[in-house]
């Protein structure tokens, strides 16, 4: 099995008047592992239902593999999809699942026999090609749903957040199962998820999507560490988003002012004096004055303890400051957390390379 | 029944039972019971009843075999009765799947009202109103006249008329189990079969049809079982011209009780298209592998 490319140029669906997603722009390389992140009702699935054929794009072009596959049909792409709930067939066994692809194309049976067990033996399902659906694990039907579609050799694997209904510690391991597979055939995954941890851990690249539109596209750390919207800074990770107005910039840096005074952060996007911005610290890039050393240029802020949430390997403290938004400072569990309690003041402090400041956009809701 | 005896206390629970019992037992039990022992019994007038004549005998079933109209009549019923039953699917399956997968919000609502609302119409005027499309003077032939395809209008009567009108007046009956099975496929499974390049037919036959097996199963069973036992329809459909061939085995029995006299004779037939249906029951149940209970739902 080898992955193919896929393109979309300036693709849009509309139901009425109401375009579900517009201007989605995206180039998805061979034997990628590809995700789409975003919350629920930004658009994603209707991406994944565009690709895989079972609606026609309003407007814009799709290519799979250098083809323009507008008005085919999802029988005759090159592609798979993999279901939300899986939408195993429960009156056939789980050979004749994994096979149902091979039946249409008239495999004879000993063959679609055979094949069917070479796929559960992929998926880590050996011997249970005579079971029946419903005597299946979550997980292990979730092996049957992703061995069936990988049956009929598609050469772009598409996945409906196949983990959602799992519990925590299925999916985590699922997801080194779904990568291992991915990297196994070498087929081009498109991996939809609102569960950004999902998206970190297993993908190549991850699109971030808002209200049917593409926020930023990169890598994980890209993503992560260089979000290039308020809403992806918000919604990827915790982030201490603090609004205020730039009121200097130069050198990729710049100052803004905000209700907790005058802070300094970097400035990939170049915001022109004067203008709103929002700057964004992830919880863990702030320290506690006195934890380290100190360094002049570093930004403070003045508060108080309000809540510590000890997590194990960490804490969160939330500081409040009196003079705007609180902020999480995460602290590692290194032995020193002992005398953080609710009440004390503290100064919280952060580098100005750890910030980010960003136009003013919407963020993401919890 | 534990709960029957908890809130009416055993008096009240076994009051409540034996009621419903002796319901049963005389107005179902007895009843039939009398009327298998009539069919053992030769048919004698009043006087000799208990005496030297009136003993056990299989003279009344027999009676089916060795009199051949009845012979032909009865397997004739029992043969439409099926062909009825298959194009009742053939015509009811299109229509249900489309009501339970396809149709959305409003259209939906607007095809199944458009299918119940003749049904507020009581059996016999909804064959009548078949009488009248296939009647000497009814839509029909007035068409088939005023288009110029006829010069006489043509005798539209016989089996097939009486099996038209049936296939309309048990619709519902077809329709509604088929719909209740079909509504609770997961539109996903036949969503995947098409992704993995299933072409139509094949989703209905592998994934479909399957599922809707004990919908299928329900609505064969109660189609054939009101087919055979009707007697309003093919009595109305009979009237039409050429219509007189197609007797139905039902309208013997009904003459035996009614006409005849002979209560006997009458119980037996009776009781020989139970039979005959029961196997029927048993047979779709075998062939489409379902249970009782399925059916029950």
């Amino acid at each position: 099995m080898r992955g193919a490319e896929v393109a979309l140029e300036g693709v849009g669906l509309a139901y009425g008047s109401f375009w579900a997603v517009r201007g989605i722009d995206l180039d998805i390389r061979p034997g990628e592992f590809f995700s789409l992140l975003g919350p629920s009702g930004c658009g994603k699935t209707t991406i994944l239902r565009l690709v895989s054929g079972f609606v026609e794009p309003s407007e814009g072009v799709i290519r799979i593999a250098g083809r323009d596959v507008r008005g085919v049909g999802p029988a005759a792409r090159p592609t798979s999809l993999v279901f939300q709930n899986l939408a195993l067939f429960p009156l056939m066994k789980v050979w004749e699942n994994v096979a149902f692809g091979l039946e249409v194309r008239g495999v004879p049976k000993a063959e679609r026999r055979r094949r069917a067990e070479e796929l559960l033996e992929l998926v880590a399902l050996p011997g249970f090609a005579d079971k029946r659906v419903d005597e299946l694990s979550g997980g292990q039907r979730q092996r049957v749903a992703i061995a069936r579609s990988l049956a009929v050799e598609p050469q772009v694997l598409l996945l409906d957040e196949p983990l959602s209904a799992l519990d925590l510690k299925l999916r985590q391991h699922m997801r080194a199962e779904l990568k291992a597979i991915q990297r196994r055939t070498g087929v081009t995954f498109v991996y939809i998820t609102h569960d950004q941890g999902e998206a970190l851990t297993m993908s190549d690249r991850v699109a971030v999507m808002s209200q049917g539109r593409i926020e930023q596209v990169g890598t994980p750390a890209e993503i992560y560490d260089a979000p290039a919207t308020a809403f992806v800074a918000s919604f990827v990770g915790e982030s201490n988003p603090v609004p205020g107005r730039v009121r200097e910039s130069g050198g990729g840096f710049v100052t803004l002012e905000t209700a907790l005074g005058p802070l300094r952060a970097r400035d990939p996007r170049g915001l022109a004096t004067g203008s709103p911005a929002i700057l964004i610290v992830r919880p863990e890039r702030c320290r506690l004055d006195g934890a380290g050393e100190a360094d002049a240029v570093d930004n403070r802020v003045e508060g108080r303890i309000e809540r510590v949430d000890f997590e194990g390997a960490f804490a969160n403290l939330l500081v409040a400051s009196p003079a705007g938004p609180g902020l999480v400072v995460q602290l590692a569990n290194d032995g020193r957390l002992a005398g953080l309690a609710a009440g004390a003041p503290v100064t919280v402090r952060f580098p100005p390379e750890a910030a980010l400041a960003l136009p003013e956009g919407p963020l993401a809701r919890e | 029944m534990s709960e029957l005896f908890r809130r009416f206390g055993r008096p009240g629970g076994g009051s409540i039972l034996a009621t419903a019992a002796l319901w049963a037992l005389l107005l179902v039990v007895l009843p039939q019971l009398t009327m298998v022992e009539l069919s053992f019994r030769p048919n004698l007038p009043a006087v000799a009843r208990g005496g030297p004549e009136d003993v056990w005998t299989l003279a009344n079933y027999t009676a089916l075999w060795t009199n051949p109209l009845h012979r032909t009549i009865f397997w004739q019923t029992i043969w439409s009765s099926l062909l009825v039953t298959v194009l009742s699917l053939l015509v009811c399956y299109p229509v249900a799947y489309h009501l339970a997968q396809e149709a959305r919000g409003d259209r939906a609502l607007l095809l199944a009202t458009a299918l119940v609302i003749p049904f507020w119409v009581n059996e016999i005027l909804r064959t009548f109103s078949w009488f009248l499309i296939l009647s000497r003077n009814g839509l029909v032939n007035r068409v088939l006249l005023g288009l110029g395809l006829i010069e006489e209008p043509l005798a539209l009567g016989g089996v097939g008329a009486v099996m038209i009108g049936m296939v309309y007046a048990y619709v519902l009956f077809m329709i509604f189990p088929l719909y209740n099975a079909l509504e609770s496929l997961d539109r996903n499974q036949i969503e995947a079969a098409r992704d993995l390049g299933a072409p139509t037919w094949r989703i209905h036959w592998r994934i479909v049809i399957p599922h809707a097996k004990p919908g299928i199963a329900v609505g064969c069973v109660m189609t054939f079982m009101l087919a055979a036992g009707t007697f309003a329809v093919p009595q109305i459909m009979q009237s039409l011209p050429g219509g007189t061939n197609a007797r139905w085995f039902t309208q013997i029995i009904y003459s035996y009780f009614f006409d005849g006299g002979d209560w006997n004779r009458g119980a037996a037939y009776a009781f020989a298209l139970l039979a005959l249906c029961l196997l029927f029951v048993a047979a779709m149940m075998r062939i489409f592998r379902v249970g009782l209970a399925d059916i029950a739902k």
